[in-house]
């Protein structure tokens, strides 16, 4: 699904102290699996979710993403690969659109505004049909239990809540891959257990799901296919 | 000088779209010399980001520029009284040396400054921005241009004195003047008649081949070009004649007065927007090869093709039913 | 097709509520942006309708008035000249004119006296103009007392008080009998004011000029369109120091919408991360900028336009009247017709808007460009 090779990733290079966050990881991410990037914070694991999730590019190496629908970018395909290291950032957000969906550690939920228009957020640049958001948008929040908060402001939510709207978000495009960084950071032990459930059922469902986390509820589920230790932006174990 | 308030909407006008677009300039000037696609450094990134600020600025001043060309010309409208023997904006832009020049020149960087637009339209539609480097060298045009518009508009401006005598534009666009102005108003309708008509059709069967064969792409822009200038010339020799009901009056600026039903903005719309988009046509023809548009490009030019064959009907028709319902007869 | 202009309502939707959101920030933008706006506009839309005021007044007056000059001061016309004048080509008709100032020492004030060209007004009656029945407190049917000459007071009958709708031209006017005028003011029976011509075609009237002056070198003709032109460009002139002037209110309006731009609150930079991250691009950010620019702007010139309306057009300008009329006292309380027309709402445009957009592009494009992973490493 996802293959990187030699991806670096070095901030203020221009500066007398660089700061290299990702140094010349190569590893290779399975469709339809649940992979878990452990490591301290500060090892580079967040940096690595970006890059693979299209949201910044490396400043080298390079990155391939397979399996993507065939309209992706029909002027760049490799066989069936798609190499995105140097798209201008229009690309990278096309393709990030349709294939990743993020679940963020803070759940970036935009305050202010209700339950609904946080989930469907994620679709008005593209133009779709705002009505049939707005019904996929009811039925995923359905889904999650908070049928009752739609029309609520988000900032009424209990911490759960919240990680359940930025999930219901993170699936309004129907993303491919499913990126989640530190997400049971600020759950107890029942709610994250409850949010290993729903990524097991998300992967039953065909998902790849690709979660960063030091919490052993997480790393030590037996949903996890594979585990990926980080230490200082390079891969120490599991490549 | 005269201090109206319209003259100094005018100056600021022309201050910033300069200020602009001599900073997009710069910007693209920058974007030129440290563009390296292949890196993902810090710089090159920063350099994408400023791509945004480029177009943004770029569209913003375009926007400004094609109000400031109708402004200009209301202006000039508005001021004849001050001279005397002045009619209208014809009178008041031969009061100095420096009025028609301005106007040639605020149409010349619309025109470029929409095949801008043109050009960068199609370089967002490739992933690998392959039109980066004609398009900054195009604004690095732009700008001297503007810079000179600027500074012919400000001069036209300041010089203006009320009370110098001018002609008005019945003797301006009368027959058997000299200058640039009446030699356009002489052309005869017997010849311009014909004229006319065969650009438009010379306009559409290029175009109908270019749609059809994906060839001619440069003869479509000359003859889009060519039909702009016939049309300005068919308009001042014989269509504006039916608009005013006047065989005598052969002037371009009236059309924009509310007693001609503001016939004139449409008319002139559609032969600027029809002469952007031909001319767009051709900006985008040499860049066929380009592997990244190999499917967006044919398609943005078929559409622009559309839009100018659209346009010259649009120009036709209205001159057309004009003319139809005039009592006059030539 | 449908899909861009769908993603057009989504992101003004989305613009629209983040700007209610922020309402305490942005009504005060708005606020000073509307101040800034109204004051233009009251100045432009006042000039605009001081012109078309004098453009009418003049509508009424003869294409063109010959008088004589004296030591290089305007002195009475023998009525004599006028039928050489008459006798030029192409002139139609001359009306020797009869007219002058009274300086009213009980309400400080002058009037213009003149004597009516029609035989309907009797001797020892007058017909007045608005302001000067209001200044004396007269109605039809009473009587005023004027000064001779000699200073002597004379009656006059008040026949008629000279209509409204032409209150500007001829509020300070008392019109009466030749007879009467020259009585009053002791002026010398052959002799008038001036000499108004008619021309058969106005463009003739330089060439008329030219031969009154070679018949009568001590006179000098001035044509309408030169009074015209005369009045535009004082009015032109005194509005266009205005905005001069006013321009320090523009510059600290752009400063400060500049400030308020580049100072996006921590909160709004927040979300514009969030969006980024959530799969918006740059150039959805830019947008999204562009229309709160948009409304807000669309919402402080409509409001400004409609403030200064009212107070141009029911309040007769009442905050800068002194500073552009500069007429006597006997300045007509009058109301300005309401007019506006596109010309006017461009070049308020113009000064206004366009300085504010262009202040606010590149904060804008700095605050769109946030990169799309700063929100996940906050």
């Amino acid at each position: 699904m996802i293959e990187l090779v030699h991806v670096e990733k070095t901030y203020q290079a221009d500066l007398a102290t660089p700061f290299t966050a990702v140094d010349d990881v190569s590893l290779s991410i399975a469709a339809g699996k649940l992979t878990v990037l452990k490591g301290p914070s500060g090892s580079g694991k967040t940096t690595l979710l970006t890059l693979i999730g299209c949201m910044a590019r490396p400043t080298s190496g390079r990155i391939h993403l397979h399996g993507l629908p065939e309209d992706t970018l029909p002027e760049l395909k490799e066989g069936d690969a798609l190499e995105i290291t140097s798209l201008p950032e229009r690309f990278l957000t096309a393709i990030r659109r349709r294939t990743f969906g993020f679940i963020f550690q803070q759940f970036n939920l935009i305050r202010g505004i209700s339950v609904l228009e946080n989930v469907m957020l994620p679709t008005y640049p593209t133009g779709e049909d705002h009505q049939r958001v707005e019904a996929s948008a009811i039925q995923r929040l359905e889904a999650l239990g908070l049928a009752r908060h739609l029309r609520a402001p988000v900032d009424r939510l209990s911490g759960g809540e919240a990680q359940r709207v930025a999930i219901a978000r993170a699936l309004i495009n129907d993303p491919l891959v499913i990126i989640a960084d530190e997400p049971t950071a600020h759950l107890d032990s029942k709610l994250s257990e409850d949010f290993m459930e729903l990524m097991g059922q998300f992967k039953s469902s065909g998902k790849t799901l690709l979660i960063t986390s030091h919490d052993p509820i997480v790393y030590g589920s037996p949903l996890a296919d594979r585990v990926v230790e980080m230490r200082d932006g390079r891969i120490v174990k599991g490549s | 000088m005269i201090q109206h308030p319209g003259i100094l909407a005018l100056l600021l006008a022309s201050g910033l779209v300069s200020l602009l677009l001599t900073a997009a300039g710069w910007q693209g000037f920058q974007i030129l010399r440290g563009w390296n696609l292949q890196s993902g450094s810090e710089g090159q990134l920063d350099l994408e980001r400023r791509t945004y600020l480029v177009s943004t600025l770029v569209t913003n001043a375009l926007v400004i520029q094609i109000l400031s060309l109708f402004l200009f010309i209301f202006t000039a409208d508005g001021l004849h009284a001050q001279f005397v023997g002045a009619m209208c904006a014809a009178g008041s832009l031969s009061a100095n040396a420096h009025g028609y020049p301005t106007l040639l020149i605020k149409v010349a960087t619309c025109l470029v400054a929409g095949v801008w637009l043109i050009l960068q339209r199609a370089d967002t539609q490739g992933h690998d921005y392959p039109l980066i480097r004609p398009k900054y060298a195009l604004l690095l045009i732009l700008v001297p241009l503007v810079l000179a518009e600027t500074w012919l508009q400000t001069s036209y401006l300041v010089g203006l004195k009320a009370d110098v005598m001018t002609s008005c534009c019945g003797s301006l666009f009368g027959q058997g003047r000299q200058g640039l102005a009446s030699e356009l108003a002489s052309l005869p309708p017997r010849l311009m008649q014909p004229v006319f008509w065969i650009s438009f059709a010379a306009l559409m069967v290029s175009g109908v081949v270019l749609l059809r064969t994906r060839r001619g792409a440069i003869a479509f822009s000359v003859i889009s070009f060519a039909f702009l200038c016939v049309a300005v010339a068919s308009l001042l020799s014989f269509f504006c004649l039916y608009i005013y009901e006047l065989p005598t009056h052969h002037c371009p600026f009236c059309l924009l007065q509310k007693e001609y039903g503001f016939v004139g903005y449409p008319i002139y719309g559609t032969l600027l927007g029809g002469a952007m988009a031909g001319l767009g046509v051709g900006a985008l023809a040499p860049f066929g090869d380009r592997k990244s548009l190999t499917s967006a490009l044919p398609r943005l030019q078929a559409r622009l093709v559309w839009s100018t064959l659209f346009l010259a009907l649009a120009f036709t028709l209205i001159v057309g039913i004009w003319m139809l319902l005039s009592p006059l007869k030539l | 097709m449908r899909a861009p202009i769908q993603r057009y309502r989504n992101i003004l939707d989305f613009a629209l509520s983040s700007l209610l959101r922020r309402k305490g920030r942005n009504l005060a933008l708005i606020c000073v942006y509307t101040l800034v706006i109204f004051v233009i506009a009251s100045l432009i839309f006042f000039v605009q309708a001081l012109k078309r005021e004098a453009r009418e007044l003049l509508i009424q007056a003869p294409d063109m008035v010959v008088q004589r000059m004296v030591a290089g001061r305007h002195d009475p016309i023998p009525t004599i000249q006028a039928e050489a004048i008459r006798a030029i080509r192409g002139v139609e008709a001359v009306q020797p004119r009869l007219w002058g100032y009274y300086y009213d020492p009980v309400f400080g004030g002058n009037l213009t006296v003149m004597a009516a060209s029609d035989q309907e007004l009797a001797v020892d009656s007058v017909w007045v103009g608005r302001g000067v029945a209001r200044s004396m407190r007269v109605n039809e049917g009473d009587l005023i007392s004027l000064r001779g000459y000699g200073g002597q007071p004379i009656l006059f009958a008040v026949q008629k008080i000279l209509p409204e709708a032409s209150e500007l031209v001829s509020s300070d006017l008392v019109l009466m009998s030749e007879k009467d005028v020259r009585a009053l003011f002791n002026f010398p029976e052959g002799l008038a004011t001036d000499l108004a011509v008619t021309a058969g075609n106005p463009r003739e009237l330089a060439t008329i000029a030219a031969k009154i002056v070679e018949l009568f070198p001590d006179t000098r003709p001035i044509m309408k369109t030169e009074i015209l032109r005369t009045y535009e460009a004082i009015f032109d002139w005194r509005g266009g120091l205005m905005v001069v002037v006013l321009g320090s209110a523009i510059l600290a309006f752009i400063i400060f919408a500049w400030d308020k731009a580049t100072g996006l609150s921590a909160e709004e930079r927040k979300e514009i991360g969030i969006l980024k991250s959530i799969g918006w691009e740059s150039s959805d950010v830019l947008l999204l900028k562009f229309w709160e620019g948009a409304v807000v702007s669309l919402t402080a010139f409509l409001s400004g336009v409609l403030l200064a309306y009212v107070h141009v057009f029911f309040f007769s300008a009442s905050l800068f009247e002194h500073a552009l009329k500069g007429w006597s006292v006997l300045f007509p309380r009058y109301r300005l017709v309401p007019a506006l027309d596109a010309y006017q709402l461009t070049v308020l445009f113009f000064l206004t808007v366009l300085p504010y957009t262009a202040a606010t592009l590149v904060p804008i494009w700095r605050a769109a460009t946030v990169d799309p992973d700063a929100a996940m490493r906050s």
